[in-house]
């Protein structure tokens, strides 16, 4: 059916496709191009091949703030909440779905409950604790509303049940306990899921911006999004040191992503099938 | 906490340690029986034995449920259970976030309810909602029948369209406000080239919203394209051959079969972009800040305004569980009328 289709018919298909392609990824060349191109030529708006191609936006950003610290503040704050999340999120999963306790589906209704509440309501109070435990402007800020997430506890629950029981029996019969069975056979079993988890996790603290807006103040702590918001503040017109920021803001997530791309792909796509 | 679970029931140290008073091994006899109950109305030694283990076994269980359930119950607990009561409470309040609060019982909600100002930004957020979806639908459908035919290159175009989905919202908002700057942006330049309207995009109150809704939908495209993709990956190719065989055009199998079998796909897109799309924020604070004139004012930006700039805590809270509310209801009316449109193969 595919292979019959006429020339002109497939030709259609690939234009299509294409211009496709360079709307996506055009705006991106042009962060790039504006960045190096001078000051003074923006004014006219810049052009795809730059006359004199300079660094000084870049040298303006980096006197502006400590942006390397707030690069290695972003990937180290969503590596080390993506990490929480899986191991929280999977032992709650193991204990959802092996463990037989009182309360159990109460518990649980709990934890979808908190699943349901936008992060907009909780940003006051959730503000005031950290101001009252003397906590804000630190990176335990950053983290505190990722160390769980309960979006992550029920797909990695869902994806436990999904372990044949009997795994486990043949396991007991052999002596293992429940760490035993959690870690050498559930864990290997829940990649798909676990690897689906972690992309949204990683996605969701490197965008992350409301709660950093609210709980950060100094730029040692700042994440991209929050650092660049701020540049945008203090560089309004000059383009060229704004989009500076926004090239370096994309390299090291350009770079996750061409490494991990299937990954990050699949992971995306497994959430829509069920 | 895994020690406690690591000794098991029956064990010589456990059994020493929690029961010295009962280790002689006499047969039941009055003074044995007195003595238990004096320990608590145990019954005989055979059967408290029994007991013991099955109570040490109680207490191991309930160790590995703490064990595995801890962990996320806590942050869970404090970071999401109990600012969510508190903010209930402050709901009912009036309060600045420094002088004491003051109860002022529903009057917050009330006021909001009656307020210009809150019908502005729903109303703002709603247009956001309706602009964004059809676009996002529509285009992430085609590219997704695109990339589901046989092309070359297809896993290079996919990534491509996916590119902008990892770039975080600032980094978007921004780009997309330096391509539609009024004066030197590339879209104006390219609308002038061709000798068409150049909109005053973000700095116009008719214009803040499109813009806004433009590169929200550039970034959100790559993101539905792919769940799309995967729906359609798992209608069976013999379904598409029967209808063939019977006699359909592509037009016809497109409707008759194609669109409602992806139903279940749509549906997840729907839910998850109306649920987003209330929130939305991050790229209406970069890209206008609510302006030019609060024309692009969206309901998170306003519980952001109310609390942090106008010191109107109380207020911000009521109107974020208006807006959980409002959520609320819509999710449960499409998880109910799904019914109706809804296909599961």
């Amino acid at each position: 059916m595919r292979d019959s289709r006429s020339l002109p018919a497939k030709l259609a298909l690939y234009a299509a496709v294409l211009v496709g392609a360079a709307i996506m990824l055009f705006p991106f060349l042009w962060t790039v191009i504006t960045s190096i191109t001078p000051e003074g030529s923006l004014a006219d708006g810049p052009t795809v091949f730059v006359d004199n191609p300079t660094l000084n936006a870049y040298r303006t950003l980096l006197d502006a703030m400590p942006i390397w610290r707030i690069i290695l503040n972003s990937l180290g704050v969503a590596v080390v909440s993506t990490v929480l999340q899986l191991v929280t999120g999977s032992m709650a999963a193991y204990g959802f779905a092996r463990l037989h306790f009182p309360l159990k589906n109460v518990i649980f209704g709990f934890y979808l409950a908190t699943l349901m509440v936008p992060l907009q309501v909780l940003v006051v109070p959730l503000f005031i604790e950290m101001k009252t435990l003397n906590l804000q402007d630190t990176y335990f800020a950053l983290l505190a509303p990722t160390i769980a997430s309960a979006f992550g506890v029920f797909l990695l629950r869902q994806a436990v049940i999904g372990v044949p029981t009997e795994l486990d029996e043949a396991a007991t019969i052999d002596g293992a306990g429940h760490l035993r069975i959690f870690t050498t056979i559930v864990l290997p079993l829940i990649r798909p899921a676990l690897a689906t988890v972690a992309v949204f996790a990683f996605m969701g603290s490197w965008n992350s911006f409301l709660w950093p807006l609210v709980v950060i103040r100094s730029p040692e702590f700042m994440t991209l999004p929050l650092g660049l918001s701020t540049l945008q503040g203090q560089f309004t017109t000059q383009w060229d040191v704004v989009m500076a920021g926004s090239v370096v803001s994309i390299v090291p997530i350009a770079i996750v992503y061409l490494l991990a791309q299937r990954h990050i792909i699949a992971g995306v796509a497994h959430t829509g099938i069920k | 906490m895994s020690r406690r679970g690591g000794t098991a029931a029956g064990q010589p140290l456990s059994a020493v340690t929690e029961q010295v008073p009962d280790t002689s091994a006499t047969p039941p006899s009055l003074s044995s029986v007195t003595a238990s109950r004096r320990r608590g109305g145990d019954g005989g030694h055979a059967p408290t034995s029994r007991r013991r283990s099955t109570r040490t076994q109680k207490l191991k269980k309930l160790g590995w449920v703490l064990f595995f359930l801890l962990p996320s119950a806590i942050p869970l607990f404090i970071f999401t259970l109990v600012p969510m009561v508190s903010s209930l409470w402050v709901s009912l309040h009036k309060w600045n976030l420094i002088s004491p609060m003051e109860w002022v019982g529903l009057k917050n909600y009330t006021n909001l309810l009656g307020d210009e100002m809150t019908r502005r930004v729903f109303l703002h957020t709603l247009i956001y909602v309706v602009g964004y979806l059809p676009i996002v639908y529509a285009g992430g459908l085609l590219l997704a029948l695109a990339l589901n035919q046989k092309l070359k290159g297809r896993s290079f175009l996919r990534a491509t369209y996916f590119l902008p989905v990892v770039t975080s919202w600032v980094v978007v908002a921004l780009v997309w406000k330096w391509l539609l700057n009024p004066t030197n942006g590339l879209v104006n330049q390219l609308l002038g080239g061709l000798g068409l309207p150049q909109p005053g995009w973000w700095t116009d109150p008719h214009w803040a919203l499109p813009a806004v809704i433009l590169s929200s939908a550039w970034k959100d495209l790559g993101f539905v394209m792919v769940i799309l993709l995967a729906g359609l990956q798992s209608i069976p190719t013999d379904v598409h051959e029967a209808a063939k065989v019977d006699g359909s055009n592509a037009w016809q199998r497109f409707w008759r079969i194609t669109l409602p079998l992806l139903s279940p796909s749509t549906f997840f897109v729907v839910v998850i972009s109306l649920i987003n799309g209330f929130q939305v924020f991050d790229q209406v604070y970069v890209m206008t800040a609510g302006g030019p004139a609060g024309s692009s004012q969206v309901v998170v930006g306003q519980i952001y305004d109310l609390t942090f700039r106008y010191g109107r805590a109380g207020e911000a809270s009521a109107l974020s569980w208006i807006l959980f509310a409002v959520i609320l209801i819509i999710t449960v009316f499409q998880i109910r009328g799904q019914r109706r449109w809804v296909h599961y193969a």
